[in-house]
């Protein structure tokens, strides 16, 4: 038997994975203050503007898609006779 | 000099003919070195006409080599040797023979200088492709191998009577800049734009690109539509129409790829969502934007290749590719899991990653025209990327529920042909540099400002901070099984129900106008039979008198030569003598 990777499987490991990201999304925020943003338009200067469009992009983005498969969702076999 | 030896083309064309005759380490070692030979040649040339050919009278240009063709030239090159690396340990010769002419046929549309050698080698390039995806030899794959042939033999129409037009408009076959004016050149983006998979004219990608082989998809997702988009740069750039396409394609297919239960048809919608990044880059058309679907194009096809090759490699070894039963390979296939995050990273564009130098320039160049809704959109389908091709392909691949599969690592050559392509994407990340170098404009750009790798890492990671939140609260879309309605709905389905319409319509029309004939016919032939009774009644009758039958016996003769008229029992030579005197009556009488 082939050995396994099973750093996964320990919550612990997981929850250290999260910790981390969250500890990264706090540091890119801050590190805005540290930097020239030199948009072309005016919404760039707005402080964290593309974390909030990034974020609000994304949930609308599944949102939007939930709608849509009611929609166009078919069986699999929709085009076999 | 260079005269003297073949075409790139005709090297990858040719050579494939050989291919079936080889065998073992020879024919691995063949198939290799076809494209080392001519990234050897191209690396030799320089620019100008070159391999000109007289053909009726025409000139043929089957080497027109500028920085613009060359670049194009070098990554389809690169992709040939990576796909015949990954394809390597394949028996099936169809699968090697037209996966070399396929990739033989884009070079020569790339380095073509006329439409006439372009044509041809387009039509090479359909056709090749296509058995690329019968190689399944599934009825599934036959089927959409079928439809993908038919719309690209009609999109091969549309450019041929461009071509015809133009070059009787311009009496030359020699081609450039056309742009977006007349008839013929309206025909020649519509041929062009098909290939490209130009919504609505895009259906045919996600039908048939996911039917391929493990290896065979790799080979179809490089060349058909970034050949297109070579063409489009040189043939139509600023053409605004191109915003429009490109903006509705970088934001539509990422609602279908969020949805899609088949991991190689979400990297079909990705692959359009990408090649929609080009569209608008060409559609700006400014250098600076052009350059950016050049370099797009060039590092896109190494890593949608790259995450096909890691699609691929977990299809060959699973026997699986839908979300809903695979799951947690990351523990028996670590290897493939990087590298496929590797390229995960790379399209999302993360800062160090092929992705990010090439698509920042697209996005900088809308923001420069100040183009800002097409600029708000390709954020938002950045952002979209990162769902579906950075976290959707390998989180629910190799992570998210462990469906128990135990499959172990590709073969070595496909392991080695998705390092080679998981090194390209970062190196052209770090040492974007050489890139730049061949971009058809000089660039005076700089991917690595501290304001533009701050805000795409905001960017992406707060995407995936909303992509945590609704996975853990479940509110993410569930994966199920199922088929998504798309263009191809209207020849699938409308176009059965026409053709039904048409059945129904034409057959019964059929049928009314064979019941209105019959009706006739029947009726001419009573008539006629009638009037031949009659004739000879009269003619008889009048004989009988004369001769000086009476009454009763006159009325038995009569009914005897009635009946045995109608009933056709009537001996040969009377039966004759009434139709000539039928006939000299009617001849009479006229």
């Amino acid at each position: 038997m082939k050995k396994e990777l099973t750093i996964f499987d320990n919550p612990k490991n997981v929850k250290r994975l999260r910790n981390g990201f969250f500890v990264a999304l706090v540091l890119v925020l801050i590190a805005e203050s540290f930097v020239e943003m030199h948009g072309e338009f005016s919404v760039e200067h707005f402080y964290g503007f593309y974390a909030v469009y990034g974020f609000i992009s994304y949930v609308l983005l599944i949102f939007v898609a939930k709608l849509l498969r009611k929609i166009i969702m078919r069986k699999e076999d929709y085009y076999d006779e | 000099m260079m005269n003297s030896m073949l075409p790139p083309a005709l090297i990858f064309i040719l050579g494939a003919v050989l291919i079936p005759f080889l065998r073992g380490k020879v024919k691995a070692l063949y198939m290799l070195a076809l494209p080392v030979i001519v990234f050897i040649i191209l690396l030799n040339l320089s620019l100008g006409n070159t391999w000109i050919v007289e053909f009726w009278g025409y000139e043929l240009i089957m080497g027109r080599v500028d920085k613009l063709s060359l670049i194009f030239a070098y990554v389809f090159t690169i992709m040939a040797f990576l796909g015949i690396l990954f394809a390597l340990q394949v028996k099936d010769n169809l699968q090697h023979v037209s996966g070399i002419i396929y990739a033989g046929s884009t070079l020569g549309v790339v380095l073509a200088g006329d439409f006439l050698s372009l044509y041809l080698f387009w039509e090479i390039m359909a056709v090749s492709s296509t058995f690329l995806i019968l190689a399944s030899r599934t009825k599934a794959s036959r089927e959409a191998g079928f439809r993908y042939i038919l719309v690209h033999l009609i999109g091969g129409l549309f450019l041929l009577a461009g071509i015809v037009l133009y070059v009787q408009k311009t009496g030359t076959i020699a081609f450039d800049y056309i742009g977006l004016s007349g008839i013929e050149s309206y025909l020649i983006f519509i041929g062009i734009a098909l290939n490209a998979a130009a919504i609505p004219l895009h259906a045919w990608l996600p039908d048939a690109y996911p039917m391929g082989t493990p290896t065979s998809t790799v080979f179809l997702s490089a060349f058909t539509t970034k050949s297109a988009v070579y063409l489009l740069i040189r043939t139509f750039p600023g053409a605004d129409i191109l915003l429009v396409i490109g903006g509705l394609m970088v934001s539509v297919p990422i609602f279908y790829a969020v949805l899609e239960n088949d991991i190689r048809r979400v990297l079909s919608y990705s692959l359009m969502n990408q090649v929609g990044f080009m569209m608008v880059g060409i559609g700006i058309g400014s250098e600076l934007a052009l350059n950016g679907a050049v370099a797009h194009a060039f590092c896109h096809i190494i890593y949608k290749a790259l995450l096909f090759m890691a699609a691929g490699s977990v299809l060959q070894m699973t026997g699986k590719i839908k979300c809903t039963e695979i799951g947690g390979l990351y523990k028996t296939m670590p290897l493939t899991c990087l590298f496929c995050m590797v390229g995960a990273l790379s399209i999302s564009a993360f800062p160090f990653f092929s992705g990010f130098v090439s698509k920042s320039m697209i996005i900088s160049a809308s923001a420069h025209e100040k183009i800002f809704l097409i600029w708000m959109v390709l954020q938002f389908a950045s952002t979209g990327v990162v769902d579906h091709a950075g976290i959707k392909v390998p989180f629910f691949t190799f992570f998210g529920h462990d469906a128990g599969i135990r499959a172990k690592e590709p073969p070595l050559n496909m392991l080695l042909a998705m390092g080679i392509a998981a090194a390209l994407c970062v190196g052209l990340g770090v040492f974007y540099q050489p890139l730049y170098n061949m971009l058809p404009f000089p660039v005076h750009y700089t991917p690595y400002t501290g304001a533009h790798v701050v805000g795409q890492l905001q960017l992406l990671m707060f995407g995936a901070l909303a992509f945590t939140l609704l996975i853990l609260s479940g509110y993410y879309v569930p994966e199920v099984r199922s088929k998504n309605l798309d263009a191809d709905w209207t020849y699938r389905k409308l176009g059965r129900f026409f053709y039904r319409i048409l059945d129904k319509g034409l057959n019964s029309l059929n049928r009314l106008s064979e019941g209105v004939l019959m009706g006739v016919v029947k009726g001419l032939v009573t008539f006629f039979k009638s009037a031949a009774v009659k004739i000879a009644l009269f003619v008889s009758v009048n004989i009988w008198l004369l001769l000086g039958y009476r009454d009763k016996r006159l009325e038995i003769k009569k009914n005897r030569l009635y009946n045995d008229i109608i009933q056709g029992t009537l001996p040969i030579g009377i039966g004759a003598a009434v139709a000539i005197s039928f006939i000299l009556l009617v001849f009479i009488l006229t």
